[in-house]
C-alpha cells in the first residue's frame, strides 16, 4: 500500500523501549534506509491500524473528501476511555464535526519511519491525557489554521476574515461557506504553523462535557477487537507451560508422549518454557498437559510466603536508605507526649486481565509482523526486533484493543515468546494464548510490601515526628536499575515520600528486598499498597491524638489546599459527622497520586457475626481538567471495584517457590452482587492542571474502609487482604 | 467426529473432538469470536452463549452436548440489523471498559430478562455472576433495569 505522508526530514531516528525483564533496547537506525510498511493481512474488519491514508493535516488527522475525520491514536485503549478522550483533544482545537470523528492506533512501523512523530506510546501512569493533551490540542489547532488557509486561499481572501466551526470554514464578510472536506487535500500541502494559539477552557466545546465513546458499539456487538480475536490465513495456535518456580528453567521434555496426537503441529522449546503448536488451541494445551516436563527450578525452589515476608520484614531491621532526614527524630521523639508505632503488610498480587496473555506473531523472510494487546507498542515492537534478530524497520506492531491492562501489559514477556515461537515457524503466522493458570502464575505482581511506623505525638494532639520505614520489593531493580541510587528506590517510596502532611521531624528509610518473585506495575503501583499503610497509620495517629480523623488530617493539610479541597469535597458529599443509623460507622482517607488528588469516605457496619456491609463509598476526586466526565465516573467506579478486590480478598501465596493460586476459583474477583450499592462520585476539578483518572481514585480506598472498619469494631486492620481478619467486636 | 448446530440460525458443522469445548469450536473452528476465553472452568462467564434458549458457560460444554441444538451468541443477537435492547441499554449507559467481558454480560443479561421481565436488584444479584475486571457493575445494573423498562409491552 501507499502512505501519503510528507517525508521525515529527519535523518536518525531512535527508539527506545523498557522491555519486560530488564531489556532497555535503544536502537539507532538510518531513516532513509526503513522500508515501507507491511501491507494489512486478511484480519477481521475491526483490527485495522493505519488503514486510513486520505488527506494527512499534521501526522494525528486524517479528513476524508466525505468529511470523516481520523484521528490516530498512540496510546492503548484498554478500558480506560482515553482512545475517545484524547480523539476529544483533537477535536476541540479542530473544529470538526464531533459526529464524524473515528480512530484508529499508530502502526509502529509508521512510528519508527517517521520518527516518533507521535511521541510516547506507553499507556501506564495514568499518563495518556496528561502528558499528551498540550501537543494533541496544539496537532488539532495547526490543522485547523491550514484549512482556514487553504479556504482562505481558494476564495482569495486574508485568513484572518475566516472561521472554522463543526467542519465548517466560514468567510465572516460574505458567509461563504467550505466543509473541512473540500479542502483538506489542499490543505494537507501546506506547512503546519509553528506556533497555534490554543483555546481557554471557558472556550471548550468538548473538554468538560459527557461524550459517547467511540469504541463502545464494538464493544456491544462482539466485534473481533482484541488481541485474542486476531484471524490470520493459515494461522497456527500455541499454548505455553513456563516454568513454575520462577528463574527456574527447562529441564527435559518427554514430548514423544504426544507424538501422532490430533493436530500436533510442533513443541518449541525456550529457556524457560515449553510450547505446543497446533491446529487449534485447546488441542494445542491438551497436548501441552500430556507432556511431562522436568523443570530445573533453580535456586528458589524452597521458597515460600513465609520464608519471602520474613526476608523482606528483616530489610526492617538491617541498615536502611535514608530517604528524607528532617529535623531531629530521635529527640522529637524523647520529648513526645505518647510515641505509637505500628507495622503494615501488603501481599503480591496477580493484576488478572480477564484476557489472558496473548499474542499473535509472524516471521517471514527477515521480517516480522506482531498483533498484540499491549500497554506499549514500541516496546512490543523492540522486543519483536531484538528476539527475531531482525531490524527495527523490518517490524510492524498492530496493536489490537486490549481485555484490561492494569499495569500488566507494560511487559512483553508474553510478545517475545510470541515472536521466538513464530521465528521456530518461520513463514506461519502462530497466535499464543495464555491459559489462565499460567496468567495467574507469571505475572509481574504487585511487591510485597512491609512498612513500620513510629509517631510522637506532643500533648496539643500535634504529631512532632514520624519515622517511616519501608521494606519492599523493588520494580524499578527489575527494569530501571539505574535510578536506585545507594539502595534507595524512590518509586517503591510512593505515598510516602511524596506524603503532603506537614510533620517537623520526619525521617523516611527503604530497605530494598527483592525475592525471585518479579513484581510490576499494577493499578496505581505502590500507591496502591502504601497509601493503605499511611492513611491507616495517620487515623492510628488521630485516635491517639484524640481527634476526629477529618480534622486531624485537616491541620496537617495547611499547605496543601488541592489535597485538602477533595478531602473536604468527600467529607462534605459524606456529610461527616452528621449522625448515621445505629451500627453504622465511617472511616476517610486522602492520597495524591499521578498527578491528580482523591479523597474517600467508606460507611460500613459489621455485624455481631463479623460480616461486613459496605454501605456507601463517597470518592472525590481533582484531576485539574476532567476531559470527558463520564469517562472519569467510570473510573472512579472502575477503582471501586478493583481496589476492593484487593483489599477484600486479593492475595497471590507461594509454596515450593511457585504461585499457588491458579484461577478465579482460588483468586477471588468482585461479583456484582459484592459491589457497592452506593458510590458518589464527586468530580471536582479545580482546573490549571491536567492529572490522572485510572489510578488516583483508587490509593484512598483501602485506608478509608478500613479506618470505617476500626470506627465499627476498635480492630485496626494492620495488613492485607480482610479475609484474614476476624472482624468481630473485641 | 461431525458435530452438527445450528449457530446464530445458520447450520454449521465442525469435525472435533466430541469433548471439545463449544467455546473453542466457537472461536477456533468456526471463526465466532464473541464469545472470549476468560478462566476455562466456568468461572468468569466471558463465555457465555445460549444453547437452545438457555445461559452456558461454552468454555465447560462439551462439543457432542451441543450438537443438534440451537446455539446463540452475541454476534446473532440482532434481529434484521437492530440491536437488541439490552445491546441498546448497554450502548445508552455506557456500560463497557475494555468490552471483553460485556459479550458474556450481555449474553446472561438477555436470558435473565427472557425468564424475569422485571428483575429486583437481587434476582440481578442471583442471575449476574460474570466477571467484569473494569468493574462495571454499576452501570451493568442500570442498564438492566433500563432494558427491562424499554422491553416491557406498551399497553394501550
Amino acid at each position: 500500500m501507499t502512505i501519503g505522508f510528507r517525508k521525515s526530514r529527519r535523518d536518525f531516528l531512535k527508539v527506545s523501549a523498557a522491555a519486560g525483564g530488564g531489556l532497555a533496547l535503544q536502537l539507532t537506525v538510518p531513516a532513509g534506509a526503513l522500508a515501507q510498511s507491511p501491507g494489512r493481512r486478511g484480519t477481521s474488519g475491526a483490527l485495522r491500524s493505519y488503514t486510513d491514508t486520505g488527506p494527512e493535516l499534521t501526522a494525528w488527522i486524517v479528513i476524508h473528501p466525505d468529511e470523516r475525520v481520523v484521528i490516530r491514536i498512540a496510546r492503548s485503549e484498554m478500558g480506560q476511555g482515553s482512545s475517545t478522550g484524547l480523539a476529544m483533544l483533537v477535536a476541540e482545537e479542530l473544529e470538526c464535526d464531533w459526529k464524524r470523528v473515528r480512530t484508529e492506533f499508530v502502526p509502529t512501523s509508521e512510528q519508527v519511519r517517521r520518527g516518533r512523530v507521535w511521541g510516547p506510546m506507553a499507556t501506564s501512569g495514568s499518563r495518556s491525557i496528561r502528558d499528551s493533551q498540550e501537543y494533541l490540542r496544539r496537532a488539532g489547532a495547526a490543522a485547523r489554521e491550514m484549512l482556514v488557509a487553504a479556504a482562505a486561499q481558494r476564495w482569495k481572501v486574508p485568513e484572518s476574515e475566516c472561521d472554522a466551526e463543526n467542519g465548517l470554514i466560514i468567510h465572516r464578510p460574505s458567509q461563504r461557506r467550505l466543509r473541512f472536506g473540500q479542502v483538506a487535500q489542499a490543505a494537507s500541502k501546506l506547512e503546519p504553523p509553528r506556533d497555534v494559539k490554543l483555546k481557554g477552557p471557558r472556550d471548550w466545546n468538548l473538554i468538560g462535557k459527557p461524550a459517547r465513546r467511540l469504541d463502545i458499539p464494538d464493544k456491544v456487538t462482539g466485534k473481533p477487537i482484541f488481541g485474542i480475536d486476531v484471524q490470520l490465513p493459515g494461522m497456527v495456535y500455541a499454548a505455553i507451560a513456563q516454568c513454575p518456580v520462577f528463574r527456574g528453567k527447562v529441564g527435559s521434555v518427554a514430548d514423544e508422549r504426544i507424538r501422532g496426537l490430533r493436530g500436533l503441529i510442533k513443541v518449541v522449546r525456550l529457556e524457560d518454557a515449553v510450547a505446543v503448536v497446533a491446529d487449534n488451541w485447546w488441542r494445542a494445551n491438551r497436548m501441552l498437559k500430556l507432556v511431562p516436563i522436568e523443570w530445573d527450578a533453580g535456586a528458589d525452589g524452597g521458597a515460600s510466603t513465609e520464608s519471602i515476608r520474613e526476608f523482606v520484614r528483616f530489610g526492617l531491621e538491617d541498615s536502611m536508605a535514608v530517604a528524607r532526614n528532617d529535623g531531629d527524630i530521635e529527640t522529637a521523639f524523647f520529648s513526645a507526649e505518647k510515641l505509637i508505632e505500628a507495622e503494615y503488610y501488603a501481599p503480591f498480587l496477580n493484576h488478572a486481565p480477564l484476557e489472558p496473555m496473548n499474542c499473535t506473531a509472524l516471521v517471514k523472510n527477515g521480517r516480522v509482523e506482531v498483533w498484540a494487546p499491549t500497554q506499549d507498542a514500541e516496546a512490543a515492537h523492540a522486543v519483536a526486533a531484538a528476539t527475531a534478530g531482525v531490524p527495527i524497520e523490518n517490524v510492524e506492531v498492530h496493536l489490537t484493543q486490549l481485555g484490561g491492562g492494569f499495569g500488566r501489559r507494560s511487559f512483553q514477556d508474553y510478545t517475545r515468546q510470541a515472536v521466538a515461537i513464530a521465528k521456530a515457524m518461520e513463514g506461519t503466522p502462530v497466535k499464543l494464548l495464555w491459559s489462565r493458570e499460567e496468567d495467574m502464575q507469571h505475572d509481574y505482581y504487585r511487591p510485597m510490601t512491609l512498612m513500620r511506623f513510629k509517631a510522637g505525638i506532643d500533648a496539643q494532639g500535634n504529631v512532632t515526628a514520624l519515622r517511616v520505614r519501608e521494606a519492599s520489593h523493588s520494580i524499578m531493580a527489575g527494569i530501571r536499575p539505574e535510578q536506585i541510587k545507594e539502595g534507595l528506590d524512590r518509586h517503591a517510596l510512593g505515598g510516602i515520600i511524596d506524603s503532603p502532611y506537614s510533620v517537623p521531624n520526619l525521617r523516611i528509610e527503604f530497605a530494598m528486598r527483592n525475592s525471585h518473585v518479579p513484581v510490576g506495575f499494577m493499578r496505581a503501583v505502590f500507591h496502591s499498597q502504601n497509601p493503605f499503610m499511611r492513611e491507616s497509620f495517620v487515623d492510628e495517629m488521630a485516635h491517639a491524638a484524640g481527634t476526629d480523623p477529618y480534622e486531624f488530617r485537616r491541620a496537617m493539610l495547611k499547605t496543601r489546599p488541592r489535597d485538602l479541597g477533595v478531602l473536604d469535597a468527600a467529607a462534605k458529599a459524606a456529610a461527616w459527622g452528621s449522625a448515621l443509623p445505629a451500627g453504622v460507622h465511617r472511616g476517610i482517607a486522602v492520597q495524591d497520586s499521578h498527578g491528580s488528588y482523591a479523597a474517600a469516605v467508606f460507611e460500613v457496619s459489621v455485624s455481631d457475626a463479623g460480616e461486613l456491609d459496605i454501605r456507601r463509598v463517597v470518592v472525590a476526586v481533582d484531576p485539574g481538567h476532567v476531559v470527558n466526565p463520564d469517562s472519569a465516573e467510570a473510573q472512579v467506579q472502575s477503582c471501586v471495584a478493583y481496589g476492593l478486590t484487593s483489599a477484600l480478598w486479593g492475595e497471590i501465596t507461594l509454596k515450593d517457590g511457585r504461585v499457588e493460586q491458579s484461577n478465579f476459583n482460588d483468586y477471588r474477583i468482585m461479583k456484582i452482587a459484592e459491589m457497592p450499592r452506593r458510590i458518589d462520585v464527586v468530580l471536582a476539578p479545580s482546573g490549571g492542571f491536567w492529572g490522572g483518572m485510572g489510578e488516583t481514585p483508587l490509593a484512598p480506598l483501602a485506608p478509608a474502609l478500613c479506618n470505617a472498619i476500626f470506627a465499627a469494631t476498635g480492630k485496626r486492620i494492620r495488613s492485607l487482604p480482610l479475609k484474614h481478619h476476624d472482624l468481630r467486636r473485641a | 467426529m461431525m458435530i452438527r448446530l445450528t449457530v446464530n440460525g445458520t447450520p454449521r458443522a465442525a469435525d472435533v473432538e466430541p469433548e471439545m469445548p463449544l467455546l473453542w469450536v466457537l472461536r477456533d473452528v468456526l471463526d465466532v469470536k464473541g464469545p472470549k476465553y476468560g478462566c476455562g472452568i466456568a468461572q468468569c462467564g466471558a463465555c457465555t452463549v445460549h444453547v437452545n434458549g438457555e445461559p452456558v458457560r461454552s468454555c465447560s460444554l462439551p462439543a457432542s452436548a451441543a450438537a443438534g441444538k440451537q446455539v446463540l451468541t452475541i454476534e446473532g443477537l440482532a434481529q434484521r440489523g437492530r440491536m437488541h435492547p439490552v445491546q441498546k441499554a448497554w450502548i445508552d449507559h455506557e456500560v463497557p471498559q475494555c468490552g471483553y467481558c460485556q459479550s458474556g454480560q450481555i449474553m446472561a443479561a438477555v436470558a435473565l430478562l427472557k425468564k424475569n421481565p422485571d428483575p429486583s436488584d437481587e434476582d440481578i444479584d442471583a442471575a449476574m455472576t460474570n466477571l467484569c475486571r473494569c468493574g462495571t457493575y454499576v452501570r451493568i445494573r442500570a442498564a438492566i433495569h433500563a432494558a427491562a423498562r424499554s422491553m416491557k409491552p406498551v399497553k394501550t
